[in-house]
C-alpha cells in the first residue's frame, strides 16, 4: 500500500501522480475533474454526466469514430464515471500503447466540439439511460430519500438529473459548463503501471502544459441545515417485494469520525467495499444479518458508506422477507442500533473489521486499474494520504469511539425512512 | 513511448509457469503464483448442473449449491460464515448448466482455511432444515425480482424460443412453481448422486508455491471418493427456428423495454468460434459496442446499451444482440437490428474493421489476465475447453490467422436474419 508514488503539480495547475508497477505490462491512466451532479442547479441537473457522455463525440483531431476506434483497437479498456463530487476518465492500456490515451486526454480536456446533432442523439440516449434506471424499484426510493434528505445542499439530485431538464438543456448550457469546469487547475491525473517516471512525466509536461490554467471554478457549497425530526416517506410501484432505506447523516470523509464510523459499518453490516475494479466480500455474521435475515424479517441487509466532500448519507438498505412487513425489519434494524449505541462492542470485532479492511486493500492490489483509481479518487474527497494511511486509522479505532459515533450519528431525528411499497406484478 | 520493460508474451500464462496435476480421485488441479499481492484465488466446478433437474423441480441444482455453505457435517451456516469473514475472506458456489462452480479468495496466509470450508461444503454439507427454508424463502424473493426485470425477462423469453423442446430453454433458478415443491431429501439426493470429484477441476492463483497449492488441495479434496456419480445423458439436437419467432411478455409500470433478437451460435470448441467471436466483435462490441451500438445508440439515439454478445459453451450456444429501449421504439431498434444482421451476413466485414478486432483481442489479454481472478478463469477455461497450455501463449497467431471469408462463412452458417428468435419485454 505504501509503495512509493512521485506527485508533481505542473505549471499550469495539473496535479500528477505517477506510480511506477512492473508486474504487467500494463499502464492505466486516470484524469479526475472536480466536477460532478454536486456543482448543478436546478434546471441543469445532469449536467455533468451529459458533459461526461459528450467527451467521447469528438475534437477535430480525434472525431468520435476515430477516438474510440483509437483504443479499443489497441486493446484497451476505457471508461469514464461522472458522480456527485468528481467526473473520472481512464484508460488501461498495454503499456507500449498509453501515449494514444495520453494524447487523446490532454486533447479533450479542451478540443471537445460538442456539436449539436451529438447533442441532441445524446439527449435521448441519456434519457433512455433514466428510463432503464427508472426500471429498478431502489433507484426510484433512492431518488425520493435523497431528495428529501437535502434540500439546501445539491446533493440532493441524482447524478444522471431529473428528466424535466433531460429534455430542456441546451448544447451552450453543456459548451459552458465544459469550459468552465474542464481546466488543467481543477483537475488531477493519474497514472499507474509499467513506466519510467521521469520519462513518463517529460510526457506529460509536453502534452499538458501548453494547456492554459483557467479561472478556479467556484463549487456550489450551501450547507444542509440541520434536520430537526425524523422523514418517513414512500415510493409505490410494480413488483411483489417491498424494500426499506434507512438513511443517517454521514460526515465527510477526511472528518475523523468517517474512521470510527467505518468500523461501525463493518460490524453492522459488513465492510463497504471501496474499491472500484474489485469486489467485496459477504456480510453473513454481521449485526444486521443475524438480526434481520437469520432472524427471517429481511431477505438481505446492506449497508453503504460513501467517501465524500461534504456530509452525506449511511444507507443501510433491507428487502423484506415476502412473510413480513417493512415496519417489522425496521423495528428489528432499530433494535440492532439502539444495542450499538448502548451496549460496547468487543474489542473482537474492532480487530476483525481491520483485518477484513486488509483484505479487501491486498485484493485490490491485485489490478493495476484499481491502483490508479485509487491515487486520483482519494484527491478527489481528501488526499493521497487519505488512503495511504486507512488502514492505521482504522487500527487507531477504539471501543469506546464506536459507541461514542453510534450515539452521535445514528440519531432517529436526523434520518430518513423510505419504503418501496409493491403495487403487484 | 520505448518504455516497454516486460516481454508481453512472457507475462502471459503459459507451460512453464502454469502446474496442471491430476490427483488419483481425478480432480484436476491447476496452479500459477503471484506474489505480487499477499493474496490468493480458489475457483473450480464439477459435474452437477441443472441438465440434471427434473422439469417439476426446476431450480434443484441451484437450490443445492446455494444450501452447500448453509451448515455442513462439522459446522453451522453462522460458523462456516463467521470463520470466512473473521479473516476477510470469500467463498461461493454457483449453479450451471453442465457444470456448477465456486470461487474464494483470501490472504494467502488462509488458504488452508478455504479449502478446508470448500472440501467441507462440497463433500459433506448437512443441509439443515431451517436453513433449506430460510433459503427458499430467499430464492423466491429472488424469483419475484426476476418477474419485474424487463432484462431478465427478455433473456428468458429468447430462450424459451430459441431451445424450444431442450433442456437449454430452461432457467437454471427455476420458477416459483418448481422452487416450491423441492424437498430436503431433493436437496441430499441430488448432493449423493451427482457431486463428486469426477470431472472436478480447481484452480488456485496467487502468492503461494505450487506444490505447497497442490499438497493444501491433496489434504482437502485428495480423499474424496465418490463410486456412482452419475453421467449425464446424451442432449438432443437443438432444433433450428423453421422461421422468426417473435414473443412479447409484459410488466405493466416500466419505463423501459428490453429486447433480444439473435440465434443459435458455435461451441466453444468448434473450429468457427474464433471467426465467430472476431465477427461478434465487429458486430456489437468493438468500440462504442460496434456496429449495433453505432446504429442503434449513436445514429439514432434510441438506446443507452445496444450489443451483441456470443454465448459458447460445452453445447451450442447462442448469438444475440441485446438492447435497452423507450416502450415506443421496439419496432424501430428492431428494424435497425435486424437490418444489420442482413448487412452482416450479406457482406461480411471489412479488411479494417477485422484489422481492428483483431488488434483489440490481442493487446486486451494481458489486461483480462492481470489479476488472479482473471487468471484463474483463463486456467479453467482451459482445462474445460482442452485448448492446451499453451493456449495463451499461441492466441495471437490463432486470432491473427482468422480471415475475412472465414468470419463471413461462420456468420452465414449461425445467422439467417428469416429465422430470428426476438424477444420484448416491458410495459
Amino acid at each position: 500500500m505504501k509503495n512509493s508514488h512521485t506527485q508533481i503539480t505542473l505549471s499550469n495547475g495539473l496535479k500528477v501522480f505517477l506510480k511506477e508497477i512492473h508486474t504487467a505490462p500494463i499502464i492505466s491512466s486516470w484524469l479526475w475533474y472536480r466536477v460532478g451532479s454536486r456543482d448543478e442547479v436546478q434546471g441543469r441537473t445532469g449536467i455533468s454526466h451529459w458533459v461526461e457522455h459528450m467527451q467521447f463525440k469528438g475534437t477535430p483531431q480525434f472525431p468520435a469514430n476515430i477516438l474510440d476506434k483509437s483504443i479499443s483497437r489497441e486493446g484497451g479498456s476505457w471508461n469514464a464515471f461522472t458522480y456527485m463530487d468528481w467526473t473520472a476518465y481512464f484508460e488501461t492500456m498495454p503499456a507500449d500503447k498509453i501515449d494514444i490515451a495520453l494524447r487523446l486526454e490532454s486533447d479533450r480536456m479542451v478540443n471537445s466540439q460538442f456539436d449539436a446533432n451529438e447533442v441532441a442523439s445524446e439527449r435521448t440516449v441519456i434519457i433512455s439511460e433514466r428510463e432503464g434506471s427508472e426500471n429498478e424499484p431502489m433507484f426510484l426510493l433512492g431518488e425520493a430519500i435523497q431528495q428529501s434528505a437535502f434540500r439546501i445542499h445539491p446533493y440532493h439530485h441524482e447524478v444522471i438529473g431529473d428528466m424535466v431538464d433531460l429534455h430542456t438543456m441546451t448544447r451552450d448550457d453543456l459548451y459552458s459548463h465544459y469550459r468552465t469546469f474542464y481546466v488543467p487547475n481543477n483537475a488531477v491525473m493519474a497514472l499507474a503501471g509499467d513506466f519510467d517516471t521521469q520519462t513518463m512525466l517529460a510526457r506529460i509536461k509536453e502534452l499538458f502544459e501548453p494547456i492554459p490554467g483557467g479561472t478556479e471554478p467556484a463549487r456550489l457549497a450551501r450547507e444542509e441545515p440541520m434536520q430537526k425530526g425524523e422523514v418517513r416517506l414512500s415510493v409505490e410501484g410494480p413488483g411483489a417485494t417491498s424494500y426499506v432505506q434507512v438513511c443517517y447523516r454521514f460526515p465527510f470523509a477526511s472528518h475523523p469520525d468517517f474512521f470510527s464510523l467505518s468500523v461501525l459499518d463493518s460490524l453492522l453490516a459488513g465492510p463497504s467495499n471501496l474499491n472500484m475494479f474489485s469486489g467485496g466480500i459477504s456480510n453473513k455474521t454481521s449485526r444486521l444479518y443475524r438480526a434481520l435475515v437469520d432472524k427471517e424479517l429481511a431477505v438481505s441487509a446492506h449497508g453503504g458508506a460513501q467517501a465524500t466532500i461534504d456530509p452525506f448519507l449511511y444507507s443501510i438498505t433491507m428487502t423484506v422477507h415476502p412473510k413480513r412487513k417493512p415496519e417489522e425489519a425496521l423495528a428489528a434494524l432499530d433494535k440492532e442500533i439502539q444495542r450499538v449505541k448502548a451496549e460496547k462492542v468487543s474489542k473482537e470485532e474492532i480487530t476483525r473489521a481491520i483485518k477484513q479492511a486488509r483484505a479487501l486493500f491486498a485484493y485490490g492490489s491485485e489490478n493495476i486499474t484499481n491502483q490508479g483509481f485509487w491515487m486520483g479518487y482519494a484527491e478527489m474527497f481528501a488526499n493521497y494520504e487519505w488512503f495511504q494511511t486507512y488502514l492505521d486509522k482504522l487500527a487507531a479505532v477504539t471501543v469506546k469511539d464506536i459507541q461514542r459515533v453510534a450515539n452521535e450519528y445514528f440519531v432517529p431525528q436526523r434520518r430518513v425512512v423510505g419504503t418501496y411499497i409493491p403495487l403487484g406484478n | 513511448m520505448t518504455n516497454f520493460k516486460l516481454d508481453s508474451s512472457r507475462s502471459l500464462p503459459g507451460p512453464e509457469d502454469i502446474h496442471r496435476e491430476v490427483l488419483s480421485n481425478g480432480i484436476t488441479v491447476l496452479t500459477r503464483s503471484n506474489f505480487n499481492s499477499p493474496s490468493v484465488v480458489v475457483s473450480g466446478y464439477f459435474s452437477a448442473g441443472s441438465l440434471f433437474d427434473p422439469d417439476e423441480k426446476l431450480g434443484l441444482a441451484d437450490f443445492v449449491t446455494s444450501a452447500l455453505m448453509r451448515g455442513t457435517e462439522k459446522r453451522s451456516f453462522d460458523k462456516i460464515y463467521n470463520e470466512l469473514e473473521s479473516v476477510g475472506a470469500g467463498l461461493g458456489f454457483s449453479s450451471g448448466v453442465h457444470k456448477s462452480g465456486f470461487n474464494g479468495r483470501s490472504l494467502a496466509e488462509d488458504l488452508p482455511l478455504l479449502l478446508t470450508l470448500l472440501s467441507e461444503s462440497l463433500i459433506q454439507p448437512a443441509f439443515p432444515k431451517a436453513e433449506v427454508e430460510k433459503l427458499r424463502a430467499q430464492l423466491l424473493t429472488g424469483l419475484a425480482i426476476r418477474v419485474q426485470d424487463t432484462s431478465d425477462m427478455a433473456s428468458l423469453l429468447f430462450d424459451e424460443i430459441l431451445f424450444k423442446g431442450h433442456p437449454y430453454s430452461r432457467p437454471e433458478d427455476g420458477y416459483p412453481e418448481t422452487v416450491q415443491k423441492i424437498r430436503r431429501e431433493d436437496l441430499v439426493r441430488f448432493h449423493r448422486d451427482h457431486f463428486g470429484p469426477r470431472g472436478m477441476a480447481i484452480a488456485i492463483v496467487g502468492a503461494v508455491k505450487a506444490e505447497e497449492a497442490v499438497r493444501q488441495v491433496k489434504r482437502a479434496l485428495g480423499g474424496w471418493q465418490v463410486k456412482d456419480q452419475k453421467e449425464v445423458h446424451e442432449l438432443p439436437e437443438v432444433k433450428l427456428l423453421k422461421k422468426t419467432v417473435s414473443k412479447a411478455h409484459r410488466i405493466a409500470g416500466k419505463s423501459q423495454s428490453d429486447l433480444v433478437i439473435g440465434t443459435n451460435g458455435p461451441r466453444r470448441r468448434d473450429a468457427e468460434f474464433m471467426s465467430a467471436t472476431l465477427g461478434n466483435n465487429i458486430l456489437g462490441q468493438f468500440g462504442m459496442m460496434g456496429r449495433i451500438g453505432d446504429v442503434v445508440r449513436e445514429r439514432s439515439g434510441l438506446a443507452y446499451y445496444a450489443y451483441s454478445s456470443l454465448s459458447a459453451g460445452l453445447g451450442p450456444g447462442s448469438w444475440e444482440v441485446s438492447a435497452g429501449v423507450n416502450p415506443q421504439n421496439v419496432k424501430k431498434a428492431t428494424d435497425l437490428i435486424v437490418d444489420e444482421l442482413k448487412r452482416f451476413v450479406q457482406e461480411g466485414v471489412t479488411t479494417d474493421e477485422l484489422a481492428d478486432s483483431k488488434a483489440n483481442f490481442i493487446g486486451r489479454l494481458p489486461l483480462s489476465l492481470e489479476s488472479n481472478g482473471g487468471v484463474a478463469s483463463a486456467l479453467l477455461n482451459i482445462e474445460r475447453h482442452n485448448l492446451g497450455l499453451d493456449y495463451y501463449r499461441r492466441y495471437a497467431d490463432l486470432v491473427s490467422a482468422a480471415t475475412g471469408e472465414d468470419v463471413l462463412n461462420t456468420a452465414r452458417k449461425f445467422i439467417d436474419p428469416t429465422r430470428l428468435a426476438m424477444a420484448v419485454a416491458g410495459p
